[in-house]
């Protein structure tokens, strides 16, 4: 049975509601037939009708545009086919305008009707998979699927909720895996753009004149290959959004070109002489220090300012070690039903060791190490020996490049970091840095180190 | 033991019964049983349309269902409709026990082609297969050659197979053994 399309046949005629009620359940739909509106409508009250064959004349009480609008009333969704003995333009064109999906004359052939209940049906469908995507899709990036109760990222939450209906360029800085897209989508499907596209572009995965396609778009025959007009990314995110990730990794060229749509947001196609124009909001992300960048002449400082104009600082998660126990719980329990493992907790001992790893890959670095301990994990609850080899790696000298920067640079870095690591604990961090306090102190004064 | 039932209703080529006959004997395992030819009822033509109107020959088919019956099935030559749809090849009641199918539309002379009895033959034997599924509950099949996928024109009728999908023929078995599809 088809029941979740039923259906009302409504006719004044006994015989009419009998036959087109048989005929429809032999199609494996669940049928009722109602002898007039008022009845029509009190059936529509308890059962969510697909489709209604409402008969435009019925003697006395509702007519069929009447019954029509009743059922609409409590049933807004219910697609209404209005049956007519006669053809008349004006009729057909009242019960269009009043609402009907379909008008048809009867009698009619039976393949019409088949296929005007399998094509009405197919489009209800897919509403209604879309309904459902849509939901899922909204679910997954509201502003509680952050996980957190640290209050820099409290702070950071209730300002992507003001700017989420404005237009202005938002700049996202954060160290990777420090969840930039999640919070990106987040501004973007809670503002009035949640229905529209929401485009993310890598811009440091292609070369630099790829990316200048992917974004511009192209006109046939704009360079070899270019077999028909494409469109790019800005044009495709009309109406809604564009995530320009590593911002900071495109070439000059580009840098004067994406200056060029911020301001006027109009462009060409590559080989193109007409303007596109776009209404688009952007929001750009980097683990790069734009601003040094800028001193250091090897990004546009008037595209720096352009894309700066919200800016939002996503912390690393070695700073926000409160939420490394909810993050681990909420892992646990997504991830292990998605991989299909009885895995139900974590415990205290294995939180202590994830509390303190300092995770230099920030909240992906934690997904990716709970579920491979999911799949590892021999008992219903993650260990400590779990992550044993967690502890093996932290213990371990890294391999970590040394920037080109002066030796006092690096010192001073080492200090920040230290102190960042230790809550600003003068004490812990001198002892981390193999120096004593009063040395650190001194080190604080001359580099102008405020913490 | 309880049979199934095949009546004439008003004049019929001949052996049109027989079609029916062999058709419901190799699918279903009951003993067929031949009633005496019943009119087509009074009124039941519709003189507007000079059509037939299908559900005053199921109300009269109801009235002569045999007490040892399974199910009824009628077969009559005339061109039956209801007051939704221009016409009908049969009609049954869903999951009830009387089933009816019209030959009118599956003659070749109906499309102004010549005669073609073996061609008839087999289109009344997959009608007579569709209406007596619906009987027992099948629903229209989407595979276009079983017997119970819905044919809204003649040419889906010599579409199908004189035969039901495995899917369909299953549950038809399956029917068979449950006790509500046989009261």
């Amino acid at each position: 049975m088809k029941k979740n399309w039923p259906i009302l046949v409504v006719d004044d005629e006994d015989v009419m509601c009998e036959s087109m009620g048989a005929w429809l359940r032999e199609d494996g739909y669940h049928v009722d037939t109602a002898p007039n509106g008022q009845k029509a409508v009190e059936l529509a009250k308890c059962m969510d009708y697909a489709i209604c064959f409402v008969d435009l004349k019925m003697p006395g009480g509702m007519d069929g545009i009447e019954t029509m609008m009743e059922i609409h009333r409590v049933r807004p969704e219910a697609s209404i086919i209005i049956i007519t003995a006669y053809a008349t333009v004006d009729t057909a064109i009242q019960a269009m305008k009043e609402g009907a999906q379909e008008y048809i004359v009867k009698p009619c052939n039976p393949q019409e009707i088949s296929m005007l209940v399998s094509r009405i049906l197919k489009l209800k469908k897919l509403q209604s998979e879309n309904a459902i995507l849509r939901k899922k899709l909204n679910r997954q990036y509201r502003h509680y699927d952050i996980i957190t109760k640290n209050p820099r990222m409290e702070e950071i939450l209730a300002l992507t909720k003001d700017v989420a209906d404005l237009r202005s360029t938002v700049l996202i800085r954060g160290e990777s895996g420090t969840g930039k897209e999640l919070v990106a989508r987040a501004v973007h499907f809670s503002g009035n753009r949640a229905e529209k596209p929401f485009i993310v572009v890598s811009c440091a995965a292609l070369t630099e004149t790829l990316l200048e396609s992917e974004l511009f778009g192209y006109e046939k025959g704009a360079f070899t290959g270019a077999a028909a007009q494409t469109k790019g990314k800005f044009e495709l995110a009309h109406g809604g959004t564009i995530f320009l990730d590593e911002i900071g990794d495109i070439s000059p060229k580009l840098q004067a070109d994406m200056l060029r749509v911020l301001q006027e947001r109009r462009f060409y196609r590559l080989g193109g002489t007409q303007e596109v124009e776009v209404d688009v909001r952007i929001i750009a992300a980097t683990n790069k220090d734009l601003a040094e960048e800028v001193q250091a002449g090897k990004f546009r400082e008037d595209l720096y300012y352009r894309l700066n104009v919200i800016e939002i600082r996503l912390p690393p998660l070695r700073q926000r070690r409160e939420d490394i126990p909810l993050l681990a719980e909420h892992f646990v329990q997504h991830l292990s039903s998605a991989l299909g493992r009885d895995v139900s907790g974590i415990s205290g001992a294995a939180l202590k060791i994830l509390i303190a790893y300092d995770w230099p890959g920030n909240v992906r670095e934690l997904e990716n190490v709970i579920e491979r301990a999911i799949v590892t994990c021999r008992n219903g609850t993650l260990d400590e020996q779990d992550f044993s080899w967690l502890q093996r790696n932290a213990g371990q000298p890294q391999n970590w490049e040394v920037p080109d920067v002066p030796l006092g640079e690096l010192e001073r870095r080492a200090i920040v970091a230290a102190l960042e690591r230790k809550h600003g604990n003068v004490k812990e961090a001198s002892t981390a840095l193999g120096i004593d306090r009063s040395t650190l102190y001194d080190k604080l004064k001359r580099y102008e180190i405020v913490h | 033991m309880n049979g199934l039932y095949v009546v004439a209703i008003g004049n019929l080529p001949d052996n049109a019964l027989d079609w029916a006959e062999n058709a419901i004997a190799e699918w279903f395992p009951f003993p067929v049983r031949r009633l005496p030819a019943l009119p087509i009822p009074e009124g039941a033509l519709d003189p507007k349309r000079g059509q037939y109107q299908s559900v005053e020959l199921m109300k009269m088919l109801a009235q002569h269902v045999p007490s040892d019956a399974i199910r009824i099935l009628g077969v009559a030559d005339v061109d039956l409709a209801i007051p939704m749809l221009s016409f009908l090849f049969g009609q049954a009641q869903f999951e009830g026990p009387v089933a009816l199918v019209s030959l009118r539309r599956l003659h070749q002379e109906f499309y102004g082609l010549p005669a073609d009895q073996t061609l008839l033959a087999e289109r009344t034997a997959k009608e007579v297969l569709h209406e007596l599924g619906h009987t027992f509950g099948l629903v229209h099949c989407s595979e276009p050659t079983c017997a119970m996928s819905l044919a809204t024109h003649i040419e889906l009728v010599d579409t199908k197979l004189e035969q039901y999908c495995t899917r369909c023929g299953m549950q038809l078995v399956e029917r068979f053994t449950s006790k509500e599809a046989m009261v």
